[in-house]
């Protein structure tokens, strides 16, 4: 709205004739147009010209041939892809270690903010929050070497620790039954105390008023919290789960490909390290490439679904 | 705000606090753990089960990955990346911020569009790759940089502070007889420092931990930043990984307080930036601009 005012304002002959009126806005505009080439080439290059790359999903490409005169082949690698008995075990995989995410680790960051938001004393919150933020700015090598060192069979302080309570050794890194409660662990030490920030900021906006006047009709803090502030921040957290399963197919490659092992590759394997392995390692760069495509596509579906379900039940969404 | 002094409101905090004290601890105790375990000798490690104070101090396991070039070469990679990737990452996202924080732009929403969507859908890794190799960028440390210059997350947030700065400045600025440049150079950028600080530590951050990258285009050993070192040392060593490639190198496992003592050297840096990030976050600056 006050964009269109401004532009009425700008072009002086817009009234009579438009179309040269925009153009001298364009050319008086021409500095700010060459700040933005750098920027705008980037996203030309890295990320619109790999996405128009996803047409040798549809060829037999090779190098030498180039992207122009592989030959076409149709659905045939998305054919391979659904025969494929990995196939199943990823999509599988894929689908527990989102679901085990939804449901042990999205709610972690809502219970924080909530026990944080409780808090009156203000160095003793900002003391929580600066222990609880630092794991975010870990790379997940690091996160995932300081796990391997502490659940080492080989003088792990865990399994010294189980030792000593009178248990055996458990072999987490090579166990298949271990991955998967490592992983969420992992997730939950690195990102619950970050992801409590977008809460406060919406648990800060509410009305100090609504809290006085549950007091005075003798609120528990307990209703308090349930009656006024999750209530509050609930289009916050409709937002973030919709971002959230947008995500479903993002499980963090880099994450998982660290913790990846001949051991635990049944349950670890997900579409984006059988990406990498067919593709990267192995060379069939167009079939991986279907194989990413399926990924993306399911992703980019999975969030227009949450986002009308979320418009459905009468929330913003997040478009 | 009246404070509540009812008894069982009393119980709930003490309740909270020690839960939330106990949160914390956990969170930070592997670290500690780590850092302590690297001072300490390979024998002190083995019989004692310490976690965070050990009886017997020492700086062998340090004098020891320092004894060869890779480590010490590895952090000259990752010192290298970080800073002049940051310093080209902020280049482009400040310009082109700027550039669309600018209401009277025509185009500006189509170019804001082409943005979002990246978020949401992507070629992925194989075309992007493809298109690093066509770019001549594989095993280059370009490679660490450039395919990903601009984060659009920042990019927004950088925009968003730039709008909302007081539109008046400018406009007297132009009546002054400023260009564009002299107004963004001048003007824009100076009061944009706090905003400018943030982002360039959360690049400065993602560069230092930059892996993935890393493993994608690059397969010149000797040009490795020290995470991949660190996945080397600590993961592949162990012979736990899903690939060993790069494992010559290395002639026996390294003993436990190498590892952590490799662990602390890529993580001490962070650890020495994140006071700065922590007063910038404590503000809340961001937390408005990432609605908008």
């Amino acid at each position: 709205m006050s964009e269109t005012a401004v532009r009425a304002g700008m072009g002086k002959g817009a009234k009579t004739k438009p179309d040269s009126g925009r153009m001298r806005r364009i050319w008086k505009n021409r500095a700010i147009y060459l700040m933005i080439v750098p920027g705008f080439l980037y996203f030309l290059i890295f990320k619109y010209i790999p996405m128009s790359g996803l047409i040798i999903a549809f060829q037999d490409y090779q190098a030498y041939l180039g992207v122009m005169d592989s030959p076409w082949v149709g659905l045939k690698h998305f054919e391979r892809l659904f025969t494929e008995p990995m196939f199943f075990t990823i999509l599988r995989n894929t689908l527990l270690l989102f679901f085990m995410n939804l449901l042990f680790y999205f709610p972690v960051p809502i219970i924080l903010a909530l026990m944080l938001n409780e808090v009156r004393r203000e160095v003793f919150k900002r003391f929580i929050q600066t222990l609880v933020y630092i794991p975010h700015f870990m790379s997940w090598v690091i996160i995932v070497s300081i796990s391997f060192v502490m659940l080492s069979m080989d003088r792990g302080i865990i399994n010294e620790l189980l030792v000593m309570a009178g248990f055996d050794k458990i072999n987490f890194l090579m166990s298949s039954d271990w991955f998967r409660p490592m992983y969420i662990v992992q997730v939950i030490w690195r990102e619950a105390g970050w992801g409590t920030i977008i809460y406060l900021a919406a648990m800060a906006a509410i009305d100090p008023g609504l809290y006085e006047a549950s007091r005075i009709d003798g609120a528990s803090r307990f209703r308090q919290m349930w009656h006024i502030t999750l209530p509050s921040i609930r289009s916050v957290i409709v937002v973030l789960l919709i971002l959230k399963i947008g995500d479903v197919l993002e499980l963090g490659f880099e994450h998982i490909y660290l913790l990846l092992n001949s051991m635990n590759r049944d349950v670890a394997e997900i579409f984006d390290t059988y990406v990498y392995t067919a593709g990267l390692k192995q060379g069939q760069f167009s079939f991986s490439t279907a194989v990413g495509f399926f990924k993306s596509l399911i992703g980019l579906i999975l969030v227009m679904l949450a986002n009308w379900l979320a418009k459905k039940a009468g929330e913003e969404g997040i478009y | 705000m009246v404070q509540d002094k009812t008894i069982s409101s009393r119980i709930f905090d003490f309740v909270n606090y020690t839960l939330l004290l106990i949160i914390g601890l956990v969170t930070i105790l592997p670290f500690l753990h780590v850092i302590a375990g690297s001072f300490t000798t390979v024998t002190e490690l083995a019989q004692k089960q310490f976690v965070l104070f050990p009886t017997v101090w020492s700086l062998d396991a340090y004098k020891y990955i320092f004894s060869t070039n890779t480590v010490f070469k590895s952090l000259g990679v990752s010192v290298g990346v970080t800073f002049f990737g940051t310093l080209f990452s902020m280049l482009l996202t400040c310009l082109m911020a700027y550039g669309l924080s600018r209401r009277d732009l025509d185009g500006r929403n189509f170019i804001m569009f082409m943005v979002l969507f990246t978020m949401l859908f992507s070629g992925g890794m194989i075309p992007t790759f493809l298109v690093v190799k066509e770019m001549g960028l594989i095993d280059s440390y370009a490679a660490l940089i450039v395919p990903s210059a601009i984060n659009a997350f920042n990019l927004i947030i950088m925009r968003n502070f730039f709008q909302n700065l007081p539109e008046g400045l400018e406009e007297s600025a132009k009546i002054d007889g400023a260009g564009d440049w002299g107004i963004l150079v001048r003007i824009v950028i100076p009061l944009s420092m706090p905003a400018i600080a943030t982002i360039s530590l959360f690049y400065a951050v993602t560069y230092w931990n930059t892996y993935m990258q890393a493993i994608l285009y690059l397969n010149d050993a000797a040009k490795w930043p020290v995470q991949v070192i660190l996945r080397q040392i600590v993961i592949l060593a162990s012979g736990l990984a899903a690939d060993t490639s790069g494992m010559e190198d290395i002639v026996r496992p390294p003993e436990q307080t190498v590892k952590m003592a490799v662990i602390v050297v890529a993580t001490l840096p962070i650890l020495c930036v994140y006071p700065f990030l922590q007063k910038h976050f404590a503000k809340g600056a961001l937390l408005g601009s990432i609605k908008g």
